[in-house]
């Protein structure tokens, strides 16, 4: 390996791994691209179809938009295209879609984004139609050259065989004619029964590289010149910077450089990122912080709790007459609910490093939002977006922090623009906790009321919270409302059939940012809702599994993963004795996921996790390791959430700051995980689901379900280490 | 003047001994494979060997290495894959894989001082390392694997061979 760091880490613009890791190629130039602002650009020689580049040694290069953040779209997209281009996918590289050309030429590959597990539900078709086009066009040049009508020629491995004339081509000599053949317009694809790549569970690409060390982040970024930047921003939110006294530091160590960035903020710019952070931290700075006096957990909470009783709010879902139904019911439980705040604390800190001279900017990136990324630069520097170029590295984790939310991008640039050489700004982790957009803090009401016979009349819903699109994107408000907010609740995804059910929101918005945290708004609202199912059921003296399949009757899929899950889990059979379980069901992004979790209270109230039962039908699966080590993810990250997770607020500053007092997971609290993969399949044009997030919003209320079954105590607050467990 | 060895190379440093052996291999040297995750031996990205012991670089100041031998993750496996390098790839532990440098030194100390750990040796020695994305039951699966020197069968690996054929509808 010390060769191998030789050869890559030192090289002077190095970033980027090839033929000895798996063919890891992330496209990186030190050069403003050439092609800018030229949109009758042609494509590139040897290119098919946008999507796949067939060089003459036979490499298939295949692009990818989205963002690899550790869910595998950089094997899986690939994949779908490679499915119908019928190459040898041995010889198959992934490479970025590069986004300044992306833009250039009028956005040949589609929608960047990588948010809402969209990367292979919303772009399978469009991907498996192009390897199909490549395909037809390579078959169409073969055709051409043996002079025969390209019905007699088959693809496959990438050679293309005449079996009447017996003979055969490469895709490596065929594609330079087959790019300036006409892209055809319709073609077949595939019946799910003939793929043959698709739901194979073939290495990835970048393992290799992530085991060996390799330089795949945008931390790991070095270039000729580069500085090193440490940022802090205002500690209370809502404050602003009010000064600094940038003598006390100037002499110290490398320091190079004191400035403010935007109005929150001031950097420290040094020849090494410890020599900036050491003077960071000896820098005098005043703050404005009065807007942060009385600003706390405690004084939002109050401001939330009124919003359940208030008027100003949007109906999400409105089924009979759910008032009505209340009155006249024999039974009525009704109980508040509340989650807390939580960080992303993605293991790779914010990070960005950027270069801007000559009107021109350069950025390297940890992206979940390439396009993205490039319009923050050009708005923030006031540059046209032709003048910008966005190097996407893989992120050492997202989970939602590095999509909308691009503030790490307006200082890595507001930095290099006063800086005039390459810098790369680092956060520490304390900037990281207490600057990052967290998952809303939200509180809710639910009432249900039953017939004398227990069955369930009306159920209503109301939560109150920070709104994320109202922070974030209000390009998705509607009339001045966050309908997303009541995701888990509304006609799409609230399968359970109520004769009368309210659910309403009231947005009540504060300066602690929010913004997208993995398994968006059904995290929060499966936990009510599942939670809330499971008080329905112990009202009505129902076991919480059949209850649910009863209001599930009209939703099959529903009732097949929840059936599923209770099948694989031995529902009411724990192995062990003082083994309780929980059950819960959410549907999500298209997917349904159900999960039982098994555990038991010690008589110090301590809890343990014993097993995990996890059944998912995300439609279509196209890599089933990949899905399972989705589940294992959203797993582990909802068991750190439910069982620690929470940032709290006091004037306006985050309590927390490094792993000490925000907890994750660790590996000794782990419990058994079974994942079984369960794809309803059916018709390929139609939705598949989305497995990123949606393993994550049952496993609060599975929990905690399970905690009530060994304690008969309701756990309607997160985290569960506020409360004292008693086992029954 | 601080002498030591970074993967069998000789180096010295003659600045801030204070500065973090963290800082000097990513900044100085360019070994860019040891990551920074929280600065406070928190989260065990930044681990490496001092000698046979797994430290956290990130609060590991150079004057505490004069004359020692340091391994980061890009000298771990200098004659090939380190078994632990074989596992990890053949049980598909790494998702984001920004800690699995550290996971990966963590376990490679591990089995040098215990090479058939118990689950409770692997909590032991690995509950210093987060991983935000889960990878733990594969971290434990793999680590198991290199200990035992064997190939992964089909009941080893992480993926069950029933959800393998239950994947296509």
């Amino acid at each position: 390996m010390t060769v191998l760091q030789a050869k890559f880490t030192r090289r002077s613009f190095a970033f980027g791994i090839s033929a000895l890791t798996g063919g890891l190629v992330l496209g990186v130039k030190h050069e403003f691209a050439d092609a800018q602002g030229r949109p009758d650009m042609p494509s590139p020689p040897r290119e098919l179809a946008a999507w796949v580049v067939i060089q003459a040694d036979e490499t298939i290069v295949i692009r990818v938009a989205r963002s690899d953040m550790g869910q595998g779209i950089f094997t899986a997209l690939p994949m779908l295209v490679a499915e119908e281009l019928e190459c040898d996918w041995a010889r198959v590289r992934p490479e970025y879609a590069p986004v300044a050309e992306h833009a250039a030429r009028n956005r040949p590959w589609g929608n960047m984004v990588t948010t809402d597990s969209i990367s292979v539900r919303g772009s399978h078709e469009y991907l498996r139609k192009a390897g199909a086009q490549a395909r037809a066009m390579l078959l169409a040049e073969a055709a051409a050259r043996w002079n025969c009508p390209v019905e007699e020629c088959t693809a496959k491995n990438s050679v293309v065989t005449h079996a009447a004339s017996g003979r055969t081509v490469r895709y490596g000599a065929l594609a330079e004619g087959a790019a300036g053949r006409p892209i055809p317009g319709t073609v077949a694809l595939k019946r799910p029964q003939d793929w043959k790549l698709i739901g194979r569970s073939i290495p990835q690409f970048d393992t290799q590289a992530k085991v060996t060390g390799q330089p795949i982040y945008a931390i790991d970024i070095r270039l000729p010149g580069m500085l090193y930047a440490a940022v802090s921003a205002c500690p209370v939110h809502g404050g602003k910077l009010k000064s600094f006294d940038a003598q006390k530091v100037l002499s110290s160590p490398g320091v190079r450089q004191v400035l403010p960035v935007g109005d929150t903020a001031v950097a420290i710019v040094a020849t090494s990122w410890w020599q900036a952070k050491q003077a960071l931290e000896a820098l005098p700075v005043t703050w404005d912080e009065t807007s942060g006096t009385g600003f706390s957990s405690e004084s939002i909470r109050k401001t939330l709790l009124q919003g359940l009783d208030a008027t100003d709010v949007v109906i999400g879902q409105h089924v009979g007459d759910v008032e009505a139904a209340l009155a006249s019911a024999a039974k009525v439980v009704t109980a508040d609910y509340e989650v807390p705040y939580l960080a992303h604390a993605t293991m790779e800190p914010q990070t960005c490093t950027a270069h801007v001279t000559d009107g021109r900017a350069e950025v390297w990136a940890p992206t979940q939002n390439g396009e993205g990324t490039l319009g923050v630069v050009a708005k923030t520097l006031n540059l046209d977006p032709s003048k910008v170029v966005v190097h996407k590295c893989h992120l050492g984790g997202g989970f939602g922090r590095r999509g909308l939310s691009q503030d790490w991008a307006v200082q890595a640039v507001l930095i290099a623009k006063a800086v005039g050489q390459p810098v790369k700004m680092i956060w520490t982790r304390q900037e990281d906790i207490t600057h990052d957009f967290y998952r809303p803090m939200v509180v809710a009401r639910q009432t249900a009321g039953f017939d004398r016979e227990g069955r369930l009349v009306g159920w209503k819903t109301r939560v109150c919270g920070a709104s994320i699109f109202a922070r974030l994107a209000p390009q998705f408000m509607r009339n001045g409302q966050d309908i997303s907010m009541m995701n888990g609740f509304l006609k799409a995804d609230m399968l359970y059939a109520v004769p009368n059910f309210d659910i309403s929101y009231a947005m009540r918005n504060n300066a602690i940012p929010v913004g997208f945290w993995r398994g968006v708004n059904y995290s929060q609202n499966g936990f009510f809702r599942e939670t809330f199912i499971d008080e329905m059921a112990h009202a009505a003296k129902q076991d919480p599994y059949r209850f649910r399949r009863q209001l599930l009757a009209q939703a099959p899929r529903s009732l097949a993963v929840l059936d599923e899950a209770a099948r694989r889990a031995n529902w009411g059979h724990p192995r062990t004795p003082g083994v309780h379980q929980g059950i819960a069901v959410v549907e999500f992004d298209d997917a349904v996921c159900a999960q039982v979790v098994e555990l038991s209270v010690s008589k110090d109230g301590e809890v343990r996790v014993h097993r995990v039962v996890c059944v998912i039908d995300p439609v279509f699966v196209v890599h089933p390791d990949t899905v399972v080590a989705q589940m294992e993810g959203c797993i582990v990250q909802g068991l750190g959430a439910v069982l620690t997770g929470e940032i709290t607020v006091k004037d306006g500053r985050i309590e927390q700051s490094n792993f000490h007092d925000c907890p994750l997971l660790r590996i000794h609290e782990l419990p058994r995980i079974e994942t079984y993969i369960v794809p309803s399949g059916g018709d390929p044009t139609q939705r598949w689901g989305g497995v990123g997030e949606s393993g994550l919003p049952p496993l609060a209320p599975a929990l905690v379900n399970a905690v009530f079954a060994a304690t008969g105590q309701r756990i309607r607050t997160l985290p569960l280490k506020q409360h004292k467990l008693r086992p029954a | 003047m601080i002498d030591f060895l970074v993967n069998g190379i000789q180096r010295r440093f003659e600045r801030d001994p204070q500065t973090p052996l963290l800082w000097y291999l990513r900044d100085e040297v360019g070994l860019m494979g040891t990551r920074f995750g929280c600065g406070a031996g928190l989260c065990g990205c930044c681990t490496v060997h001092v000698g046979k012991d797994a430290v956290r670089s990130c609060v590991t100041p150079l004057a505490s290495l004069n004359g020692a031998s340091v391994t980061t993750i890009e000298g771990l496996g200098a004659k090939g894959l380190h078994p632990l390098q074989v596992a990890w790839i053949e049980h598909a532990v790494p998702q984001c894989g920004y800690c699995q440098s550290g996971q990966i030194m963590q376990a490679a100390a591990l089995l040098a001082s215990k090479p058939q750990p118990t689950d409770a040796d692997i909590d032991d020695a690995m509950a210093g390392n987060l991983c935000r994305c889960g990878t733990y039951p594969r971290i434990r699966a793999a680590i198991k694997q290199a200990a035992s020197g064997k190939k992964p069968d089909a009941a080893g690996k992480a993926t069950p061979a029933a959800t393998e054929a239950k994947a296509r509808p």
